[in-house]
């Protein structure tokens, strides 16, 4: 076990180099910098203004001494300055990292609270009108974009209440609080419900035929203890990989929803951050995503002993 | 004797309404007005923006020399009122403009203003200064200032090389706030130092921008809200509904295209919309370095193809202007009267009969039904670029030319129109103030960094100098329109048409005032009130 541990964490670091080296090389393919776009934007350039501003912001250094002060700042925890703000970048980063995790964690609690039930009824109740209702259900989740299920929401609330549900920054009461997360993390948690439904029908649909469970039915267990007792408890590993899987794609969904309901969040963050070029910003804050999705997926790997005795990591 | 009775109650009742509405107009203290804006911008700092975005927040911070009177919707010479200067005179042969300046004035520090920090601002533009401003887009303005010299604290001159009666107009445009010479260049990008009547709070990138009352504001009782808050939402969506549900009290100024403007009436019949010219006009630039449009005859037919009011209809219901290069009249103080405009080739009301001469241009270029030109149209990444871009290529076809669409994201678009490498471009241009000097030195003046298309003749150039130095207005309009009329002729930069945009506020927003020729100069806010 110990070996094990190791060689995944020696493999996390190996990914993690690949990975910075990857965001800091295509941030630098990407054609423009923040000077060309500074300038772009006012429409003209002046070279030695230019030449001023890049020497400024360190970008006409070569590339090997640009990568290098960035990543040892990285390491050491000095993220250096936002081109835009001119703030410390781990000053602009941090406060949105809340807004974004809370976003994140209601999406994801949606997703597994209404999918996995949904999915063991659906396959419960197989070939049923309520299972077709749930399976209609399940592949509206997938097809309707993000952005649009939230300009939706938008309008409905607008119209039917007058009220529209976006980012309120100074919450009165804890309902107020509440629903300025629970609405967008419904609206970007929809799809993942609907993709965990699905697994999670089509896993318990296959653990369902097992002999074990007509051994439970004959045993004279419940239905309930049949199913979320013997069945679920088999049938979650696949939703579980989904579920990590989801976390990671999760960043995707939310920028749009960030957007869409004017989030402070870092996934808007990061988006506008890469339409500055703002180097500082997005290969920092790529590289905590980074850190985040690796780190979730070896905690998935290692959930999976926890619920399935059979699996055991051996040296 | 009854009648008479009864005049003297209505004399007495309307007397009486008057009265009441005149109570009910005055304006009252306190409130933050709460607006959305349409982006975030850079930084703080104006003199160093190129954007309307940094304007519209940051206006209220500052003052200026002098400033266009914010009641009065259309920027004229008339309407120039003294700010920052009580008073302004010019020399006899006018090169030399003084401004006595007003005393008892603060930064928001508590530092007094006096004239070295006019002298410092303008050293600033000119690059004169050791400090220096990370970008200085508006540089050009002051080529005709040789010098700024101060005599004692409250007086301050511009001393010219030849005459130039639009330097005023400059001072005037809400670019041009006057910046204490104790902040520095960085310091005013991330938290700007102001006289004006809000104090900055702080700027949070993609999230808010919060200005509060000055409570030391030398216009003593001004202004009327406790502060202003923008909201950053880039979606413009989400912004109009958060309108529409009354989250703001006020859009972001002329950020509403006309079909939205319809949504917003319907959705919300109280609030208040006015429709205005932005004084940016959607052009075509060609690069006639390079074959085909090298050939006069080739740049003519494009020209000669365009169906303004077509564009107009789609884009805008109809609700835009067709004018040169200066913004059309009645908004527009310079542009060419509708009888001059419809001489120029192209601009004439038969569109068939145009593109038939077009046609036979593109014939005698060696191109025709059998041979088309294939070209690709180059914009940037933008709705307001694509839609127009996609209508001119459509017009094209008619003349042999086939367009395909290049599409080119905002961070490549100048260096790909500065190192030439486009054949047909289709470019917005905003004119931040309504002034023929701002127009043509900016974007046709020989050598200039905003002339694309690198455009240079050096007749209209010293046309360019004998208007920019004539005193008399009256005088000077037919310079200009003369040489608006040959810029056309010349296919400088054909002007496809002048824009418009809708404002919109909740009713209980007073006193404000859309400028109609310009959107940058229109946001002091100091005697906005909210009657709530």
């Amino acid at each position: 076990m110990f070996a094990y541990l190791v060689r995944r964490l020696f493999l996390m670091l190996v990914t993690l180099f690949g990975i910075s080296v990857v965001i800091f090389v295509l941030l630098r393919i990407v054609p423009g910098n923040i000077v060309d776009i500074l300038f772009a934007a006012a429409g003209y350039v002046d070279p030695a203004d230019k030449a001023n501003l890049e020497k400024e912001l360190g970008i006409d250094q070569p590339l090997i001494v640009q990568y290098w002060h960035w990543i040892s700042g990285f390491l050491r925890g000095d993220f250096g300055y936002s081109y835009v703000s001119e703030k410390p970048a781990l000053q602009e980063i941090l406060p949105r990292i809340p807004i974004t995790a809370k976003l994140a964690g209601l999406a994801l609690l949606f997703s597994a609270s209404i999918g996995i039930p949904l999915g063991v009824i659906s396959a419960v109740k197989q070939g049923t009108r309520l299972d077709y209702a749930l399976r209609v259900v399940s592949l509206s989740g997938l097809s309707l974009p993000s952005f649009w299920l939230g300009l939706l929401i938008l309008t409905a609330a607008v119209a039917m209440f007058g009220q529209i549900p976006i980012f309120n920054p100074n919450p009165k009461t804890w309902l107020e609080a509440f629903a300025t997360y629970a609405v967008p993390a419904a609206a970007v948690g929809f799809r993942s419900a609907a993709l965990t439904m699905r697994i999670t029908r089509s896993s318990m649909l296959e653990v369902l035929r097992q002999d074990y469970i007509r051994t439970a039915r004959a045993k004279g267990a419940s239905e309930t203890a049949v199913n979320y007792q013997h069945a679920l408890k088999n049938a979650i590993l696949p939703v579980i990989t989904v579920i990590g899987i989801e976390a990671a794609f999760l960043i995707g969904g939310l920028i749009v929803t960030e957007t869409v309901f004017n989030i402070p969040g870092v996934a808007r963050f990061l988006v506008e951050a890469i339409r500055w070029r703002d180097y500082p910003i997005v290969q920092n804050l790529v590289m905590l995503i980074a850190v985040v999705v690796v780190v979730a997926n070896f905690t998935v790997d290692m959930l999976y002993a926890v619920f399935d005795p059979r699996i055991r990591y051996t040296d | 004797m009854r009648s008479v009775w009864a005049l003297a109650a209505m004399a007495a009742l309307s007397v009486l309404t008057t009265s009441t509405t005149t109570l009910a107009g005055e304006p009252k203290q306190g409130g933050v007005l709460r607006m959305y804006h349409r982006d975030s911008p850079a930084n703080a700092s104006i003199l160093e923006g190129a954007t309307y975005s940094v304007n519209v927040p940051f206006m209220g911070v500052f003052n200026n020399l002098v400033i266009y009177d914010q009641h009065i919707a259309q920027n004229s010479p008339d309407t120039l009122r003294p700010e920052l200067a009580e008073s302004w005179s010019w020399s006899s042969d006018n090169k030399k403009l003084t401004f006595k300046l007003r005393q008892g004035v603060k930064w928001h520090d508590g530092k007094p203003f006096t004239s070295a920090d006019v002298k410092c601002s303008f050293d600033l533009l000119m690059g004169k200064s050791q400090q220096k401003l990370r970008q200085n887009p508006r540089k050009a303005w002051y080529s005709e200032v040789n010098e700024i010299t101060t005599s004692g604290d409250f007086e301050v001159s511009f001393n010219l090389k030849r005459p130039q009666p639009s330097l005023l107009a400059m001072l005037a445009s809400g670019y041009t706030p006057v910046y204490p010479c104790h902040v520095s260049p960085a310091d005013m990008r991330t938290h700007p130092i102001g006289t004006g009547p809000f104090k900055f709070v702080e700027f949070k990138a993609n999230e808010s921008i919060k200005l509060t009352r000055n409570p030391d504001y030398w216009k003593k009782g001004l202004p009327h809200l406790d502060g202003i808050e923008y909201t950053i939402i880039p979606n413009r969506s989400t912004a109009i509904l958060a309108f529409v549900a009354g989250k703001f009290d006020m859009t972001f100024p002329t950020h509403i295209t006309i079909p939205l403007l319809k949504d917003i009436k319907s959705q919300a019949p109280n609030a208040t919309c006015v429709v205005e010219p932005t004084n940016v006009s959607t052009n075509i630039i060609v690069n006639s370095t390079s074959a085909p449009f090298d050939n006069i005859d080739i740049r003519r037919a494009v020209a000669l193809a365009l169906d303004r009011k077509a564009f107009i209809d789609i884009l805008f219901e109809g609700q835009a202007d067709i004018g040169g290069t200066m913004l059309p009249p009645p908004q527009g103080i310079w542009g060419m009267p509708k009888d001059k405009l419809a001489t120029i080739p192209g601009y004439g009301p038969d569109v068939k009969a145009n593109r038939e001469e077009a046609k036979k241009l593109m014939q005698k270029a060696g191109y025709g039904p059998d041979k088309h030109l294939a070209v690709k149209v180059s914009t940037r990444n933008l709705a307001e670029y694509r839609d127009p871009a996609v209508i001119l290529i459509d017009q094209l076809k008619s003349i042999y030319i086939d367009g395909e669409l290049d599409v080119v994201e905002t961070a490549n678009w100048f260096p790909k129109v500065a190192r030439k490498d486009y054949m047909l471009g289709l470019n917005l241009t905003g004119n931040s103030v309504d002034d023929p000097d701002q127009s043509f030195y900016e974007n046709y003046s020989c050598g200039s960094e905003r002339n694309y298309t690198n455009y240079c003749n050096k007749e209209i150039e010293k046309l360019f100098d004998e208007q920019s130095q004539e005193i008399d207005i009256a005088k000077r309009k037919p310079l200009v329109w003369e040489i608006d009329k040959k810029l056309q002729e010349d296919v400088a930069r054909p002007i496809i048409f002048h824009a418009r945009a809708g404002t919109c506020w909740q009713p209980y927003v007073k006193g404000v005032t859309i400028m109609s020729n310009s959107s940058y100069n229109g946001f002091r806010y100091e005697d906005l009130w909210l009657d709530k």
